[in-house]
């Protein structure tokens, strides 16, 4: 049984090298790369579009080339983003939404880790009764589409008070990140040696001390993907934050949508993308750091049996 | 390494995994349950407790809202997943031939992964409009009969959208694809070569059976993607122009919170749950017998 996890400890820079048989002829290895450039201009496009738009003055922006590069360059529209873009009548930029995006994904990140690696812990080493039966419905409930639940937890929270508070939508988060969260811990103690718990469990260690003091220090390595994959997904939902945050703790993705997509009058384009570049720029900076940790975050639920 | 029989049972790990059985039974069942039943009343701005049969289902499917929603999601799904997973797989292929700069390449290939679909939508809005995007640049560098206007197109915005998203998450299937190709045994690489077989035959009779538990994952995770779609929608075209682009998601959603038509949205949510669940029995019923070969999710 080899979970992706097992690699988790490898160096990341390690560069298999192939035998020398396989380089390419030399045509075929100029076709190679012209499709690889190719291929990274069109995936840069839209980043360097953005990134231009968002310095350009409006009357640069209206000559309509997308790609020059600006006369004047001018932070102006990064300023107005964050400080007096307006939203209907409101006009008070992104800071909000940001901030509120922060205060959601911090405790929604710890939560949904900490329950994720309780859960994968207590299936791994415990196996309690019907276990595994519960852990395949919730898997399964990973698959079902937001929206047949959407309505029903509305109702659920209004009724526990929590409709359009900060804890509710901690808690909504925390309820939809539970399957990926406990897949990738329980699969990580799956390759844990299991006479390491049970040495623990000769040494008269109970369910809570394994878990805190033997456990939680080795998994340094899951909590960071769990980590980079919870901070990611969490900042850039949109739905959720939606229906269940409330009016006052909008995310910055929802908050980014009202600025671009219900204005009244001249559109800013110069603001827009500044917007959006700063609504993305808490996950690219998370992508960047991390390197080849973030890919171990998507290949999480790609374990071979 | 085969573990014990022997089980552990304990009070504290039963109790531990109550706050995932109280998600699986309340969050997970309880309101898929409730979906399913409010779908069989006659429910509008308040759920009711009558039953009126199929007439929601009926309603539903002669909303022409419903039906083009279901006729772009199909379009957009297909689109979607053969793009990401064929250009992905390109991607992979290409970067495994021992490049310069494979780690800048694939960076620039993942980062759009990162975004937010939200953010993608907008970026793509702002790069298609025909006004002063990409149509307007292009013919104002010359080529005058340059046209690509596919988002305000009746016929074509769903395609502009799945443009978008696609830009978005191949890259995924690429980095999937990747470490797939790299844990694959070089002396099948050797063997191929000393036996003097070409390598597009070793790709395509020898490497891609091996990937299989890779593609599997990757169209599971677009699959899903496909299924969730909502927020590209929302941001990029706003379902327009007219119903051009409207997407079952966002059917529900408005239903629900907009026009105050919950039981047309609890049958549109069933029917999605429904198909959704077609396809997932197989899968479960899998996992029952284990040692099938190994799937996407099969841990």
């Amino acid at each position: 049984m080899s979970a992706v996890f097992g690699h988790a400890n490898e160096p990341p820079t390690a560069a298999r090298t192939r035998p020398a048989g396989r380089r390419l002829p030399r045509p075929a290895r100029i076709g190679l790369y012209a499709f690889l450039l190719t291929a990274a201009a069109f995936f840069l496009l839209p980043l360097y579009v953005m990134v231009v738009t968002s310095v350009k003055p409006m009357e640069e922006i209206r000559a309509g080339n997308l790609f020059a590069w600006p006369v004047h360059v001018t932070l102006a529209p990064w300023v107005q983003a964050w400080l007096s873009a307006c939203t209907g009548l409101q006009c008070e930029g992104i800071r909000g939404g940001f901030w509120n995006s922060v205060a959601i994904v911090v405790p929604s990140t710890v939560a949904s880790i900490a329950l994720g690696a309780l859960n994968g812990y207590a299936l791994s080493f415990w196996r309690p009764r019907h276990g595994e039966a519960l852990f395949l419905c919730l898997l399964a409930g990973a698959f079902i589409p937001y929206q047949v639940m959407i309505f029903p937890l509305v109702r659920a929270l209004s009724m526990l008070g929590l409709f359009g508070t900060l804890p509710g939508i901690v808690l909504i988060h925390t309820l939809f990140g539970m399957p990926v969260m406990t897949l990738l811990f329980r699969n990580y103690y799956a390759a844990v040696p299991r006479e390491l718990f049970m040495a623990a469990r000769i040494d008269g260690g109970g369910f809570w001390r394994i878990f805190v003091q033997l456990m939680l220090p080795m998994s340094l390595p899951i909590v960071v993907v769990a980590l980079i994959m919870q901070v990611t997904n969490i900042w850039n939902d949109f739905v959720l934050g939606l229906v269940f945050a409330g009016r006052e703790n909008l995310p910055m993705t929802v908050q980014l949508n009202n600025i671009i997509n219900t204005t009244t009058g001249e559109r800013l384009y110069d603001v827009n993308m500044a917007a959006t570049l700063l609504t993305s720029l808490v996950p690219l900076a998370v992508y960047f750091v991390s390197g080849r940790w973030f890919v171990r975050g998507i290949a999480a639920g790609a374990v071979k049996g | 390494m085969t573990p014990p029989k022997r089980r552990y049972r304990n009070a504290a790990a039963t109790l531990a995994l109550l706050p995932m059985a109280a998600t699986v039974v309340f969050a997970y069942a309880g309101t898929m349950a409730w979906t399913v039943r409010v779908s069989f009343s006659s429910s509008r701005t308040l759920p009711a407790s009558d039953f009126v049969g199929l007439r929601q289902y009926e309603r539903l499917f002669e909303t022409e809202r419903w039906t083009l929603s279901l006729q772009n999601l199909a379009l957009f799904g297909i689109v979607f997943l053969v793009a990401c997973l064929v250009i992905g797989f390109l991607l992979a292929i290409f970067i495994d031939q021992r490049v310069r700069g494979e780690g800048l390449l694939r960076t620039v290939f993942l980062y759009p992964y990162a975004m937010s679909f939200v953010a993608t939508g907008l970026v793509w809005q702002w790069m298609l409009n025909p006004g002063l995007g990409l149509q307007a640049t292009l013919r104002g560098l010359g080529l005058e009969g340059f046209t690509f206007d596919w988002i305000v197109r009746q016929d074509m915005a769903i395609f502009a959208v799945a443009l978008a998203a696609v830009w978005q998450s191949s890259g995924l299937v690429m980095a999937l694809m990747l470490a797939g190709l790299r844990g694959i045994d070089e002396s099948l690489w050797m063997a191929a070569r000393i036996d003097g077989i070409p390598a597009w035959r070793t790709y395509a009779s020898i490497v891609a059976p091996q990937l299989g538990p890779s593609f599997a994952t990757a169209f599971v995770l677009l699959a899903v993607t496909v299924v969730k779609v909502y927020d590209v929608v929302v941001a990029m075209t706003l379902g327009g122009p007219g119903l051009a682009s409207e997407v079952p998601a966002k059917f529900i959603i408005d239903n629900l919170f907009g026009r105050a038509n919950i039981g047309l949205a609890s049958a549109a949510s069933t029917v999605m749950l429904a198909t959704v669940l077609a396809f997932l029995a197989p899968w479960l019923h899998a996992r029952r017998r284990p040692a099938h070969g190994g799937g996407a999710f099969a841990a």
